[in-house]
């Protein structure tokens, strides 16, 4: 479980403007600025719960992931983590927990992953039948055979970042920290990451607070999401709702015959906002209530084909959230 | 009087629960350790051998002392002293700084926070495992200083080279430790390159590392005697070159003793206060 109550962390930044005069200026006098990088967030993940942290860049998702994970210190606040103060590091808590950071490597640079397997089977004091056992596995689960003794440096991102995921599952944590855990990987490899992570959460019951600029990531693994905005939670809650309450219309697609694709906007206007023409194929956005009567329009006298209504894509939804300049949506405790 | 573990206070119990984790991944970190040296071997060999200075001293003050001796020394002392010297620094020294300012500065140092193992007895196991390498450098200088003019003026009492051993790994801790507080410092200052130069002049004066320390100017020598930096080099040196009474002895390896204690707190204690302002930088 994790319990996160009035949390900040804040910065202290040196700004100086471009230029040889602000350099040499910078010498002597220094202008520093406070960053307000997480400023009084709470939110409570049950066991189990798996969570998708999203914001845009510089939004507080990492730095609040870097307090929970015990990394950083908070300014003010209190975070709890399966009964733990994540600050102290308790040998119990980082055992309990792991971060798996996209942009940043926990395997030995220059020698191959299996030295790292090996070295925080060490460090983590896990059981060799065990340890074994896990690596086994892994290995079959993310394809690592023919990566495993080669060195770290010579792995592709996309290699590289199979063998941090398993580096940071070996000693078995139930709370998973996972920051850009895809990126740089091929879509198979994505939605095999993505299969791996909702069979581990089963599995084991483990929590998972994710963050992903990839939006099926969170679509398909995290039932409910936390959205920050410059520190702040503006949304806390179910992904569905959250993408209803922004944009309560549905997305209909649809492929029109050769001859009927020839309809011009405006007739398309009638059934609903065209927000796609792409040969023969349209996406219009259709209020909830109106569903009914512009489907029997399309799949009777248009004959369309291929027909799907769907919610808007997420993407899309935050991409209005974040171009507001004042949250959007109330603070959900 | 024992109490078993039930009995003890939680931070007791914390304390030896790490210290028995900590050896039981001893061999791994030596392993990993060793590892490490060898796919860094062109670096590791650049290390080494730029600890040359010793040498350059050593055709300096051997050509001073050709004549006559110089306040005592003579040219066998010089040999003797400064092939000591290049040996006690091949095996003691340390690059801990550069890494963990590094580590620090770049926000690295986060995968390593992530283990349930202090940093200091991580970084340390590393660089425990290299010594063995740095022999490539250091037995041929030893076995050049055997069969030099030096050999005369080397220490042939037992004791006193069984005690060679613990002054060098007490050495190796002190300089490490040192190494490791001025490391942590990036904490508070991001970049410590210059204050690591600016230790390493000191420690060039101080240590013996330049010239044997009764060579010094009174005033320095006075100040020696009072700093860490003699007990990092000068020490295992003397043990080498001099014959010492048994209070020398006992003083001496008892001033490593009490500069290991020291450097170790410090070490420790930079390194605590510091991790309240780790900014993890770099995602």
């Amino acid at each position: 479980m994790i319990r996160v109550e009035a949390l900040k962390k804040h910065f202290s930044v040196h700004k100086r403007p471009p230029g040889f005069a602000a350099a040499l200026k910078s010498l002597v006098r220094r202008t520093y600025e406070t960053v307000k990088a997480v400023d009084g967030v709470n939110f409570t993940i049950e066991r189990g719960e798996r969570v998708g942290f999203l914001g845009p860049n510089g939004a507080g998702k990492t730095t609040t992931l870097k307090v929970l994970s015990g990394l950083l210190h908070p300014t003010s606040g209190t975070v709890q983590v399966e009964g733990h103060t994540p600050a102290r590091r308790e040998a119990a808590f980082l055992e309990a927990i792991t971060l798996v950071m996209g942009q940043k490597s926990q395997l030995i640079w220059d020698l191959p992953p299996s030295d790292t397997y090996e070295l925080n089977r060490a460090v983590f004091d896990v059981d060799r039948s065990q340890y074994d056992r896990t690596l086994r596995e892994l290995t079959e689960l993310l394809e690592l055979a023919p990566l495993l003794q080669k060195p770290t440096r010579q792995l592709s991102l996309g290699e590289r970042m199979k063998c941090e995921l398993a580096a940071a599952l070996l000693h078995g944590p139930t709370t998973l920290f996972l920051d850009e855990p895809t990126i740089g990987l091929d879509v198979a490899m994505q939605v095999a990451i993505r299969d791996f992570i909702r069979d581990y959460n089963h599995r084991h019951d483990a929590t998972v607070l994710l963050t992903s600029h990839y939006m099926e990531d969170v679509v398909a693994l995290c039932p409910r999401i936390i959205v920050i905005d410059a520190g702040v939670i503006i949304h806390d809650g179910d992904l569905r709702a959250l993408v209803k309450q922004m944009d309560p219309d549905k997305r209909v697609s649809f492929t029109l015959t050769a001859a009927a694709a020839a309809i011009d906007d405006q007739a398309l206007a009638k059934l609903g906002v065209l927000m796609k023409r792409e040969a023969g194929r349209f996406t219009l956005r259709v209020a909830d209530a109106e569903i009914p009567a512009v489907v029997g329009q399309l799949l009777g006298p248009l004959k369309a084909a291929d027909l799907a209504i769907e919610d808007p894509p997420l993407e899309e939804v935050l991409r209005v959230m974040f171009g507001k300049a004042k949250p959007a949506v109330p603070v959900t405790p | 009087m024992t109490r078993d573990s039930a009995t003890q206070d939680p931070v007791t119990r914390g304390a030896r629960s790490r210290l028995a984790r900590a050896l039981r991944a001893l061999p791994t970190l030596l392993r990993i350790g060793v590892a490490e040296t060898v796919a860094y071997r062109g670096e590791f060999l650049v290390w080494i051998l730029m600890a040359t200075a010793p040498l350059v001293m050593l055709g300096l003050w051997s050509s001073v002392a050709r004549e006559a001796p110089f306040r005592g020394y003579g040219s066998a002392d010089f040999v003797a002293y400064y092939l000591a010297n290049l040996i006690v620094r091949n095996i003691t020294g340390s690059w801990v700084a550069w890494q963990l300012s590094e580590d620090i500065r770049l926000g690295t140092m986060a995968m390593r926070l992530l283990r349930p193992l202090h940093p200091f007895v991580a970084i340390a196991a590393t660089h425990v495992a290299a010594i063995p390498f740095r022999a490539i450098v250091a037995l041929p200088v030893a076995v050049v200083l055997l069969v030099s003019s030096g050999a005369s003026a080397l220490v042939h009492e037992p004791l006193q080279l069984a005690l060679l051993l613990p002054s060098l790994a007490l050495a190796w801790l002190i300089t490490f430790s040192m190494m490791y507080a001025l490391g942590s410092l990036a904490f508070f200052i991001t970049k410590t390159m210059a204050l690591t130069t600016l230790y390493f002049g000191l420690f060039s004066l101080f240590s013996g590392y330049l010239l044997p320390i009764p060579l010094l100017p009174g005033v320095l020598r006075g100040i020696a005697e009072v700093l860490p930096f003699r007990f990092m080099l000068s020490v295992p040196i003397e043990l080498m070159t001099h014959s010492l009474s048994g209070r020398d002895l006992a003083e001496l390896l008892g001033g490593q003793l009490a500069w290991a204690a020291a450097t170790l707190a410090l070490a420790l204690g930079v390194w605590r206060f510091g991790l309240r302002r780790f900014e993890s930088v770099g995602t």
